[in-house]
């Protein structure tokens, strides 16, 4: 029971980062599909990291130093969406697509050509960092904390903060709603869609790094990061872009991915000897039924996915 | 001469062309600097290796044999392409063609292995569940208001698991592969017609290949010039307006998603049908084969015509990528550059803007010149 508990809330703290992340960027008018790729680079950079820090760094700075490399490289990477979409005008769902592709397989060339020069038989695309992890977690009890969990609920109050109670928030979000108008009033909407694309790249990339240090002690980047992108959209659209609900959206979506991972453990649930691919469906499934349900009154920002341009009428 | 010129490259065929090259161009150059990054010594020949594929074989009938290799695994690829290329045109993103693709695989290597039926019946098996797969995110779209990208990611996934446990009926005790197709039920392959003596006695070419072409030719035929086309290129223009011409846009949304499921699940079929792979059964992550599709059509300018040449130009790097000295680089480095390709094919829209821009500027100078005096003509060029 305990152990479900911990893999929800870590699920939900991946989600919930993520979500929060596309959240801004939608806000500012990017949809941003790109959020999946953009957890790769996060989570290598975090990996790299954890890989090649020398022992006997304090706990602290690990965590920091992690936290930090993650949020960089997934920034650094949100910088391609940026430039297509608010300078180019580029087709921003094409775009995204490719960030997705292009993040798996650059963090699989470079972890394998990594690997290869360190050692010529080793052709896999895995990191490990299993003694950098320890750093992470804090055990109560028989409850293993992650210190992610708090860094995801700090995000959680500084974006509902920040979206709702600063002028920048505020801001930006009349930037996804009516660019023209925020620009007549003096904002400069390129400006804040770049700060919205930068948000959920930092967002993003932080998510990435607890994702893959989730469960395992290490990572094969073959495999991105399963959808999970792609579904801290769900959560960030069944919580209608706004910040509360993404929290309950992302508890409920982590509830049930958890379930993949532990339902052995769960005499009821073994008795019925559903084969584990149910399981693995199920967050996919319950999030496809809940977004039939909740997107017929949909409230997206009015303007996202449109590239703002200044002589439009 | 310079007139000539100037319509030329007004045309828009051409302008894509110019786009797409460019494409390939830049996304082959920074492979190249990727490669040079990661291993200097053998960047160069790695890139030729890409580029060559089966020319790397001094033989020529074992590169006629290679070549045949790659023209089957172009046909699925063509056929994914053709799937969010229709969808497109439509106005919608297909990102489940890697779905459709995977539901196709799995009914029809199941009617296949399970009951031996003949290859007839198992590629309409594979459009059907194609079609089947695609029309659910038509639905949902249409009465939920879904967004089709999502949905696709989320079906993409949940028949990942599905066709992975239905398959396993069908695999072989030992290995997490499906049964030998050309073994078990050798009716259920599809006709090689005797194309396969053309590659050097190549087995896996079959009738896949020119019915992939035909169906793009088809594909053509019915956006271009018929009137289904026209509603759902309409619908996918402005979903009202259509609906105040009288259009059913609820109807030719979720057509226009089952017809692309249907054209990627049969792109399955051409594939697995012909015996050249096994599905693996453990596999974890979704074919990469539907998401190259997008690759390639948008690579080919959009059109059915040119992804023909997109597909097999994706194909042919994919392809060579396998070739690359593995001790230095990873076969991952083609699905590196073909993203990339993705990606700069974002920038055609921009690309065509600004040459029209360039040539508009150009014209008029070279009116005003030719009105008043010219003095300073030559500056246009």
């Amino acid at each position: 029971m305990i152990l479900l508990l911990q893999y929800m809330l870590i699920f939900a703290s991946v989600l919930m980062l993520v979500a929060l992340g596309g959240c801004f960027s939608e806000h500012s008018g990017v949809i941003n599909i790109g959020l999946e790729g953009i957890m790769v680079m996060g989570a290598l950079g975090g990996a790299l990291m954890m890989k090649f820090l020398p022992a006997g760094v304090p706990a602290v700075a690990i965590i920091l130093l992690v936290v930090l490399a993650s949020i960089l490289l997934g920034m650094l990477y949100s910088l391609l969406l940026a430039v297509a979409a608010i300078n180019f005008k580029a087709d921003q769902t094409l775009v995204g697509t490719a960030m997705n592709l292009l993040g798996t397989a650059a963090a699989t060339v470079f972890v394998k050509a990594m690997n290869t020069a360190e050692d010529v038989d080793n052709v896999s695309s895995i990191i490990q960092y299993i003694g950098p992890k320890r750093a992470f977690l804090v055990n109560i009890g028989s409850f293993e904390f992650n210190w992610f969990m708090l860094l995801a609920l700090i995000a959680l109050v500084v974006s509902y903060v920040t979206l709702y109670k600063t002028r920048f928030g505020l801001r930006l979000m009349a930037c996804g709603e009516h660019p023209q108008a925020a620009d007549s009033v003096g904002i400069n909407v390129y400006r804040m869609r770049y700060a919205g694309v930068l948000i959920s790249g930092m967002l993003g990339g932080l998510g990435g790094i607890v994702y893959i240090t989730a469960g395992v002690s290490e990572w094969k980047f073959e495999n991105g990061v399963a959808g999970f992108g792609f579904l801290a959209l769900a959560v960030m659209i069944f919580g209608q872009w706004k910040p509360s609900r993404i929290a309950l959206a992302a508890l409920l979506f982590g509830f049930f991915r958890a379930l993949g991972n532990v339902y052995t453990g769960f005499d009821f649930l073994k008795a019925m000897n559903l084969p584990a691919a149910v399981y693995n469906m199920l967050p996919y499934i319950i999030s496809l039924v809940v977004l039939a349900f909740t997107s017929k009154k949909s409230r997206a920002p009015k303007a996202e996915g449109i590239p703002y341009d200044k002589g439009q009428r | 001469m310079k007139q000539q010129k100037t319509s030329l490259l007004r045309n828009n065929a051409v302008q894509t062309l110019l786009a797409s090259l460019l494409c390939i161009l830049l996304g082959l150059l920074i492979g190249y600097i990727a490669l040079l990054l990661i291993n200097p010594a053998g960047a160069s020949e790695a890139i030729t290796t890409i580029i060559k594929n089966f020319m790397t074989y001094s033989k020529p009938a074992t590169q006629l044999k290679n070549l045949g290799n790659t023209l089957v695994k172009t046909a699925p690829l063509l056929m994914c392409s053709l799937s969010v290329l229709f969808a497109y045109k439509a106005g919608l993103f297909n990102i489940g063609a890697a779905g459709q693709y995977v539901v196709g695989a799995g009914a029809g290597l199941y009617c296949a292995l399970a009951w031996q039926l003949p290859w007839y019946l198992c590629l309409l098996a594979s459009i059907l569940a194609g079609a089947a797969l695609g029309a659910v995110s038509g639905l949902l779209k249409a009465y939920c208001n879904v967004n089709e990208v999502i949905s696709c990611i989320m079906l993409n996934w949940i028949s990942l698991y599905a066709v992975n446990t239905l398959l396993n009926l069908v695999k072989e005790e030992t290995s997490p592969y499906t049964l030998n197709l050309l073994n078990t039920s050798p009716g259920s392959a599809l006709p090689s017609l005797g194309l396969g003596a053309l590659f050097s006695g190549n087995k896996y070419v079959t009738i896949a290949i020119p019915l992939s072409v035909l169906v793009a030719v088809a594909v053509w035929v019915l956006l271009e010039k018929t009137k289904l086309g026209y509603e759902l290129k309409a619908t996918g223009c402005n979903k009202f307006a259509a609906q105040y011409c009288g259009m059913q846009e609820k109807k030719n949304t979720i057509l226009t998603m089952a017809i692309a499921g249907g054209l990627a699940g049969m792109g399955a079929a051409l594939l697995f049908l012909t015996g050249f792979e096994q599905w693996q059964c453990t596999q974890s992550s979704v074919p990469g084969m539907g998401f190259n599709g997008i690759a390639a059509a948008f690579l080919g300018g959009l059109n059915p015509l040119g992804t023909i040449l997109s597909s097999y130009f994706i194909q042919h790097i994919t392809n060579g990528g396998a070739y690359v000295d593995k001790t230095m680089y990873s076969a991952q480095i083609s699905d590196f550059i073909s993203a990339l390709i993705i990606y700069l094919c974002g920038f055609v829209l921009f690309f065509k803007f600004t040459l029209n821009r360039w040539l508009d500027r150009r014209d008029e100078k070279r009116t005003k010149a030719a009105q008043a005096d010219p003095q300073k003509g030559g500056m246009a060029e």
